[in-house]
């Protein structure tokens, strides 16, 4: 259930998010989900590739400080109080969002949103408990 | 007071007496001060005499003046290694006062006053400032930082004991600054020159002419400084510049200062004996030729110091100084012989800032130093390398990497810097080493 999301860490200046995503697109590395959380000096990449292992021998290779973090894909219904749903699941308990983003599929009625929970384990169990739908990482890279 | 009498009493102040002793006297002065003072730290402070011991040398084998290139050097590192009071030659109840500046590392040095040292720390600056034209009447507005600094304790002292009216400014807040000069009529300032230059064209933009001003005095210090700063800020100020020097280690600013011939800083002799030896043998060099300045303390009590290695590279200049004073003159200093920086009057190390990104992540990332100066004030930006060990994909945890990168820094140095995570490999190196210190300051 738990999916490797890589993450990097850029400088805010112009080219910097362009330049590895240009070394894994020649390396024909799939991006399936990206999302730039940022401040005024710098800021982390964080994305989902098609060979997350892979993807980070070749950033590393040219000096990139690559991390691979453990995340949650939750698929839920394109609709108003989708995600409310998924989030009303986690009421009462002590699991705490520490950061999340959220893709539509291009073509179809789902959402996916990736999560990175404090407790990924204890996440699991109460979203499972509560019948939402949890992707692994090849259903989330042939999802399209 | 007719302007004949002003300048008479101007030139002949009586704490100045000293300026003018013949030099057979002074010489013999010295003599005899040198061998009190090395007298006192042989009985009294443990590293010197062991390192008297190592030579097989006695305090009555300084016979002659020539003998004191026999004595061991003292460096910074000994007032770290000794820290605080390990160098002390006066038991803590005749000490009066402690400052403190920025040492190699971590820990400050520390230097001890009694009230004789502070007496004498006190003279010297109302020879300074005498010198400088100052007298009874002036106002003095100080805006060295008052605190562990000596700049605006010293500063203050002196200025006070002139006889001066004595603004004690301290660092900072320039717009009040510019409103003390101008409601007071402050007719000298003291401060480190690269502030003054803020204070002009800060003035400027309040509407300010320093020119129009009763102002006909600056005595900058703390910092090195140039010719061609001197040329501008007399210009934009038109007052008289004048570079005073000291270093915490011998007593504070007072060790030197120009006179108003402005050719060289006359040392007082008396109290602090100059030499200047090769910086990479240590064998001294005669007068007229450059190299490092080392100084021995005449008549300090608490703090005696011993050839002094102050880093600084000058020369003794050779001949007379036309103002008559016998006190011999050192070059205006320009450069030193190790990787000191001076940010606004603060003596900063690299080791200082290495010491710091060592402590908070137990690895030492690539770092950088970039120096710029913005509206005549010295920026200091450290640029650190984020390494696999360092990073973490939540920005709350880069931030609070950052402030404790920021508040280490801010804790050693004592000064406000300005703290940047770049990519790995973005600092350039030659051959495999980053370039500590990029300075982009031009005077």
């Amino acid at each position: 259930m738990k999916i490797q999301q890589l993450s990097l860490f850029v400088e805010n200046k112009p080219g910097r998010t362009a330049a590895p995503a240009r070394l894994l697109a020649n390396e024909g590395i799939d991006i399936r989900a990206l999302y730039l959380a940022d401040t005024e000096q710098y800021g982390i990449v964080r994305m989902i590739v098609s060979d997350w292992q892979k993807a980070a021998a070749i950033l590393e290779a040219q000096g990139y400080v690559a991390k691979a973090t453990e995340v949650l894909a939750v698929e839920v219904p394109d609709r108003p109080g989708g995600m409310a749903d998924v989030l009303g699941a986690l009421d009462g308990s002590d699991i705490n969002i520490e950061y999340m983003y959220a893709f539509p599929y291009p073509r179809g009625d789902q959402a996916i949103l990736i999560f990175r929970f404090n407790d990924p384990d204890a996440a699991i169990a109460q979203l499972q408990t509560a019948g939402i739908n949890l992707l692994t990482g090849d259903e989330l890279m042939k999802k399209q | 007071m007719n302007s004949t009498l002003e300048t008479a009493v101007t030139d002949c102040h009586p704490a100045s007496v000293p300026d003018y002793v013949p030099v057979p006297e002074l010489r013999y002065l010295q003599l005899k001060r040198i061998q009190t003072v090395v007298m006192r730290a042989w009985q009294q402070v443990k590293l010197f005499r062991s390192r008297m011991d190592e030579r097989g040398l006695q305090p009555a084998d300084i016979r002659t003046l020539e003998d004191v290139a026999r004595l061991p050097f003292t460096i910074k590192n000994d007032l770290r290694d000794t820290y605080p009071t390990g160098l002390f030659a006066s038991p803590i109840r005749d000490v009066v006062r402690l400052h403190a500046s920025s040492g190699t590392t971590g820990k400050p040095i520390v230097v001890a006053y009694t009230k004789e040292d502070i007496e004498v720390w006190t003279s010297v600056l109302v020879r300074c400032l005498a010198g400088c034209g100052l007298h009874r009447g002036d106002i003095i507005q100080i805006a060295y930082g008052y605190g562990l600094f000596t700049g605006g304790l010293g500063a203050h002292y002196g200025a006070e004991a002139l006889g001066a009216a004595v603004i004690p400014a301290s660092g900072g807040n320039a717009d009040r600054q510019i409103m003390l000069m101008k409601d007071f009529g402050v007719t000298a300032m003291c401060c480190t020159p690269t502030y003054f230059l803020h204070l002009i064209d800060r003035a400027a933009d309040l509407g300010v002419d320093l020119r129009e001003l009763p102002l006909r005095a600056g005595v900058f210090g703390a910092e090195p400084w140039t010719d061609s700063m001197r040329r501008h800020i007399e210009s934009a100020s038109n007052i008289e510049a004048f570079d005073i020097y000291g270093l915490t280690e011998i007593i504070g600013p007072g060790v030197g200062c120009e006179c108003r011939q402005h050719r060289g800083l006359h040392i007082f002799e008396d109290h602090f004996y100059p030499e200047i030896v090769d910086p990479e043998t240590g064998e001294p060099l005669p007068d007229g030729t450059e190299g490092e300045l080392v100084l021995t303390t005449l008549s300090k009590q608490a703090m005696p110091m011993i050839r002094y290695r102050t880093r600084d590279i000058t020369m003794i200049l050779p001949g007379t100084c036309e103002c008559g004073r016998t006190m011999r003159r050192i070059a205006r200093i320009g450069r030193r012989s190790d990787d000191m920086l001076i940010i606004r009057g603060v003596n900063i190390f690299p080791s200082q800032v290495e010491a710091a990104l060592l402590a908070i992540e137990g690895t030492l990332p690539h770092y950088q130093i970039i120096l710029t100066r913005a509206q005549g004030l010295d920026q200091m930006e450290v640029q650190v390398e984020v390494t696999p060990q360092m990073f973490n994909d939540k920005i709350g945890a880069l931030q609070g990497l950052q402030g404790r990168i920021q508040s280490a820094l801010d804790h050693v140095l004592g000064i406000r810097i300005k703290v940047a995570l770049v990519e790995a490999y973005s600092i350039q190196r030659s051959e495999g080493k980053a370039k500590r210190v990029i300075d982009r300051r031009t005077a």
